[in-house]
């Protein structure tokens, strides 16, 4: 199955390339258990998401999808492809996690219509909640996506 | 290159859940596979242990809440005897409400005398508290059901995408024996508001947040479905008449 690693292998039994797709294989069990998490949220507990919520979805969705594209056969470009959901998913993290904090104010809040973005719906161990869960796994990801990176560069 | 290959051979010890060997032993579709199975039987256990804990939840506080239950006030379908007891809230303007309604009246006669039916109402959309008072109107002249099932039968037409518009109800409750005239004036009255909002106030108390909600003998539905709703009617049934 790994005769198709993009690098010229010996044969060794373990390579950068293998290190790699674990590296983007790890990246999607972060994705699909997010995926999981956020239906489970949404549709088992009945939480209505907000739009920030949404946006993150949009960002983290397709990567259960598109990240297994990469890895049969394991292609290094898909951490080109998948970056840039990644890290737009991660920004609009950072940005609610901080609403919610209370760092950024009020006044810029960019939805008041349905449910308040910075409303904490679910709170463990006094400071987790969904944004935070959704900022760890979009940080993870960039982690892993990065390490991938250098793993099939060398 | 094998001296590049070299460098990296600390770090295969360092992975901690690698397949020791991804040639020849455990092949990368096998640990896809595996980890996509295990998430999704971790999610389908997730969703069952969630389900059993609200259903428990539920049936307590429905247990604790049960003097909300019983309305003296609430229009009543059936022998007073029948000793099966569905409490249903219900909003005129729902679709659901709707829907369902003609199951409910099934069950009622499949089970002759043994099964009856409270209404409470509960007008969740907006504009739909009109047509509330105008069914504890129409009970002043021993109307309650057939004014019910024509308002039900005609939800449409005066319900539009959740959007009601009350006005729009009256040409469908000519023709089954109303004096409308006397229900624009009953419907007014103190004791139908006091009415509605004992009903909103035993509605919040039990927590019901959406309509039609069902509580039979004072259970609640585990989750809400008309065969989870049958299942309970059912099981009362037998529980009561062995």
């Amino acid at each position: 199955m790994s005769a198709r690693a993009p690098l010229p292998t010996d044969n060794q039994a373990w390579g950068a390339s293998d290190t790699a797709w674990l590296l983007v294989f790890a990246c999607w069990l972060v994705a699909t258990l997010a995926t999981l998490g956020a239906l489970f949220f949404s549709e088992v507990m009945e939480l209505p998401p907000c739009v920030l919520c949404w946006y993150q979805r949009i960002a983290m969705f397709p990567l259960v999808i598109l990240l297994p594209m990469g890895l049969f056969p394991f292609d290094p470009r898909i951490v080109r492809y998948a970056f840039p959901l990644v890290l737009a998913g991660w920004g609009i993290s950072v940005f609610q996690v901080l609403l919610v904090a209370g760092v950024i104010p009020e006044a810029i809040r960019p939805c008041t219509k349905g449910v308040p973005c910075s409303e904490v719906q679910i709170e463990w161990l006094g400071f987790v909640n969904i944004p935070l869960l959704s900022f760890l796994a979009f940080s993870t990801m960039i982690a892993l996506l990065a390490a991938a990176q250098l793993r099939s560069k060398q | 290159m094998s001296r590049k290959s070299n460098r990296n051979e600390p770090t295969r010890n360092a992975q901690p859940p690698a397949p020791a060997r991804s040639r020849g032993g455990i092949g990368r579709g096998t640990i896809f596979a595996i980890a996509g199975a295990v998430l999704v039987l971790i999610f389908v256990s997730a969703v069952l242990a969630y389900r059993s804990t609200q259903a428990e939840a539920a049936r307590q506080s429905a247990a604790k809440n049960a003097s909300h239950l019983a309305s003296a006030h609430a229009p009543l379908l059936g022998p007073a005897d029948a000793k099966v007891h569905i409490v249903e809230f219900l909003d005129p303007a729902c679709e659901t409400c709707a829907a369902f309604y003609p199951h409910v009246k099934k069950l009622m006669a499949d089970n002759p005398g043994r099964i009856k039916l409270s209404i409470r109402h509960v007008p969740f959309h907006q504009g739909s508290e009109h047509v509330v008072r105008v069914l504890e109107a129409a009970r002043g002249q021993d109307k309650y059901w057939e004014t019910l099932q024509a308002v039900f039968a005609s939800q449409d037409r005066w319900t539009v995408n959740h959007r009601v518009y009350p006005e729009r109800v009256w040409p469908f409750l000519e023709g089954i024996g109303l004096d409308l005239e006397r229900v624009r004036r009953d419907m007014n009255a103190a004791d139908i508001a006091a009415r509605i909002e004992k009903d909103t106030a035993d509605a919040q108390a039990l927590n019901v947040t959406k309509t039609p909600e069902y509580f039979v003998n004072g259970r609640p539905l585990p989750r809400f479905g008309l065969e989870e709703l049958q299942d309970l009617v059912k099981d009362e049934l037998r529980s009561a008449y062995r």
